[in-house]
């Protein structure tokens, strides 16, 4: 009784904290609800008319939302270059940032699940794909791999700063025999799901842009990019507007390892560009078709050559110290990298999968406005997430939120 | 690995034993091609039904226990909603609940598709008056359907491609067509970037041939392996088809699949009335929902029936031929081993049973 008492304390309380709140709290949240509420009314015309609403056809299959499932799927697995380093490195600098990155995971993972079931054609019959009680085609399809290890790494990701935050809560320290190995299995787990997220298009035979073996590696460096410097944003916005403390070191460790994963990333990007382009064959196509188009169709051109810019820039800004230690510069060398990778790791790598199609048809793909409309509404739905979850987090950590014995 | 249980190309890896080469029914000589039959087998994993009414009762009962309970909640659920509702309207209420909540099709027994045939038969009954004939005839043994199309005697007419929307139904607001004819240039070999597959002028054009595309039914068909809920998979006689009602449409498939070879519905699909064809089969022509997945099925409502899929009927030039695999005095099997037939992208390993020839 007396674990429910406390539970349900901590529920109230946390309710109590995400109502109240400064003003700007208040407008923000409000222009977040305002932002979702319109995403479900372009989600219910959707719903009424089907897919047919939005730029897919049978040549480009996939948009928009699988784009952005792709990426989220990387900022959610970002999460364990904070985890490993607070709970399996033991380092005391990642301590405070460690709870936001999994907040960060979480509302990631939840804006996932949400792009995949707006995908779907029959949103009403995805029990069909529930293990035990639809018929789950495991392990020959990579779907159900994703469906499996990203609920999974959702559980990994409440449970863990569930149980340290519920303790805390109650004034007692942790025990670090229960957390850690969950902190452990998470830490292989954010790999696991975002190099199955990659066998998911990697696996494909017909497509030969992402039958690639660099494929799964490249997401997983250009997660660890993107994911913290998402990450870093976040931390920046949380020390001006709240009592939070988080100290200037913590930042700066987090951004040496975007540093290092947007150098492996563009490495990577090398290898790629030179393989589909000193000996181009029938495979490169769908490269020459991103790159520099192919035929006068040349949608995705303006796109991918402001992220490969914008990549390069962050890159060498990151590589300086003096430049990486200043701040200003710091923030946005991090803002750009991240919508570098999301134009990249997003309709960058999807949409070209498509195109030339199987017998070579140039069909392009623009997404239409409720497409837009409801991928902007998801967004908004992960922010509104995590700032729950965020602002719950701080009250206890900072000792606002405190169980009171009666 | 045992090279045995697989017809199709796999690397011979860890192993002495020398790899043979698939005795494929498909094209080789050798009589062995019965032996196919078994390499897909249906496996053995448990659907909704099996899971709730667990493992005690066999599947029978169990079907019969689960229709019972349905039909007492689904008659529960009209009479509390509407007092005064007709007979109909009932009936047609529980049909739609016993619909929403069915197994796959693939794994139901011969009585569950009866079962969920009559019940879709019973359902357009009530929504329009007319009947129509739906069947859910199983595989036949021995049999293994396989295609022919002739490079020499295609003029681009698109009979076929009429004649296949017509007799399955196909959504006509989008024009969906499971057959593309590809016009090519003359002198450019197989050029498929330069092709035209949707061309509208007089044919056939000058200096131009013609060569169709459909959904080649492969053996080792990439799309059902990534299918996350089973919802298309080979039947025994190599057609690959789709339970439309248990696909969620995710269209992994329509990604996996290197043949252009499936279409989606994107919107709801509309036949006028008229125009619907009421020779159905469940896992061919019977009429789609939106939001799900359809290929060409080299029309199953034939060719179970012993007859010529649509497009085989109505090509003018006979460029196409059709028939059983298995069957050595077949007209397939004479074109197969007489002429030099070759397969598209025969390098992915997919085994299409759909060849290609010239006179």
């Amino acid at each position: 009784m007396g674990r429910l008492k406390v539970l349900s304390s901590l529920v109230k309380d946390s309710i109590g904290a995400i109502t109240h709140g400064s003003k700007k709290y208040h407008i923000w949240m409000a222009f977040l609800t305002f932002v979702m509420l319109v995403g479900m009314y372009c989600y219910s015309i959707q719903l009424e008319h089907g897919l047919s609403v939005t730029g897919m056809t049978d040549r480009v299959s996939w948009g928009l939302y699988i784009s952005n499932f792709t990426f989220l799927v990387g900022v959610a697995a970002a999460a364990v270059m904070l985890v490993m380093p607070t709970y399996v490195l033991k380092d005391i600098d990642f301590k405070q940032a460690v709870l936001i990155g999994e907040g960060l995971a979480v509302a990631a993972l939840i804006m996932c699940l949400a792009f995949v079931v707006a995908d779907m054609g029959g949103p009403s019959v995805l029990w069909h794909m529930i293990p035990g009680i639809g018929v789950f085609n495991f392990p020959n399809s990579m779907l159900t791999w994703d469906v499996l290890v990203l609920n999974g790494y959702l559980f990994l990701n409440i449970s863990i700063p569930f149980y340290i935050l519920y303790e805390r809560y109650q004034g007692k320290t942790p025990n670090p025999k229960i957390y850690i190995p969950g902190a452990l299995l998470s830490v292989f787990w954010a790999v696991g799901i975002h190099l199955v997220t990659a066998f998911l298009y990697q696996g494909l035979q017909a497509r030969p842009f992402w039958n690639n073996a660099l494929l799964g590696p490249r997401f997983l460096a250009s997660a660890f990019a993107a994911g913290p410097a998402l990450i870093i944003l976040i931390l920046a916005i949380i020390r001006t507007f709240t009592a939070f403390k988080i100290e200037d070191k913590t930042i700066k460790k987090i951004a040496l390892v975007v540093t290092i994963a947007a150098q492996i990333n563009l490495i990577m990007l090398i290898s790629e560009l030179f393989k589909e382009f000193y000996a181009p064959t029938h495979h490169s196509e769908s490269a020459y078709y991103l790159f520099f188009g192919l035929d006068g169709k040349t949608a995705l051109l303006p796109w991918i050559w402001t992220s490969i810019s914008l990549n390069v820039i962050a890159t060498i800004l990151l590589t300086f110290h003096k430049l990486r230690n200043n701040f200003k510069v710091l923030f946005f060398a991090c803002f750009i990298l991240f919508v570098a990778i999301w134009i990249e790791k997003g309709f960058g790598l999807i949409v070209p999968g498509f195109i030339p199609g199987p017998y070579g048809k140039i069909a392009e793909y623009t997404p239409t406005n409720i497409e837009i409309g409801v991928t902007i509404g998801i967004w908004a739905l992960g922010a509104f997430v995590f700032t729950i979850l965020a602002k719950t987090a701080i009250g206890i950590e900072i000792g606002k939120l405190r169980y009171k014995k009666e | 690995m045992s090279d045995n249980s697989k017809k199709w190309f796999s690397l011979n890896l860890n192993s002495k034993t020398k790899q043979s080469t698939g005795s494929c029914g498909c094209g080789s000589t050798t009589g062995g091609c019965g032996s196919h039959n078994n390499t897909v087998e249906v496996e053995q994993k448990k659907d909704g039904f099996e899971q709730v009414f667990d493992v005690k009762m066999d599947r029978r009962t169990a079907f019969k226990q689960l229709t019972a309970s349905l039909m007492i909640g689904a008659g529960a659920v009209s009479t509390s909603c509407s007092v005064i509702a007709g007979d109909e309207t009932k009936e047609k209420s529980q049909i739609d609940w016993e619909e929403q909540f069915k197994g796959n099709y693939k794994l139901m027994t011969d009585e569950e598709k009866n079962a969920t045939v009559n019940r879709l038969v019973r359902s357009y009954q009530i929504r329009t008056g007319k009947t129509l004939n739906m069947s859910s005839k199983n595989a036949e043994e021995d049999v293994l359907f396989g295609y022919a199309f002739n490079i020499s005697k295609c003029q681009g007419y698109m009979d076929c491609v009429s004649a296949c929307v017509e007799e399955n139904n196909q959504d006509r607001n989008s024009q969906m067509q499971y057959i593309r004819i590809h016009e090519m240039k003359d002198g450019n070999g197989f050029n498929f970037n330069e092709a035209d597959d949707n061309y509208y002028h007089e044919v056939p054009a000058e200096g131009h041939f013609y060569m169709g595309t459909q959904c080649f039914h492969c053996d080792n068909p990439p799309c059902v392996e990534v299918c996350p809920v089973q919802a298309t998979w080979r039947e025994d006689d190599g057609l690959v088809v789709v339970d439309y009602d248990w696909c969620v449409g995710c269209r992994y498939c329509m990604a996996a699949c290197p043949y252009d070879g499936r279409r989606f519905n994107w919107g709801k699909p509309e036949v006028p009335e008229e125009d619907v064809n009421k020779n159905q089969h469940y896992l061919g022509n019977r009429l789609r929902k939106k939001g799900v997945m359809e290929k060409c099925t080299f029309c199953i409502q034939r060719s179970r029936a012993g007859k010529n899929p649509a497009c085989v009927d109505a090509c003018p030039t006979g460029a196409r031929v059709f028939g059983n695999l298995l069957d050595p005095n077949s007209t397939i099997r004479w074109v197969l081993e007489n002429k030099k037939v070759f397969r598209l992208k025969e390098d992915l390993g997919t085994e299409p049973k759909f060849w290609y020839f010239m006179d």
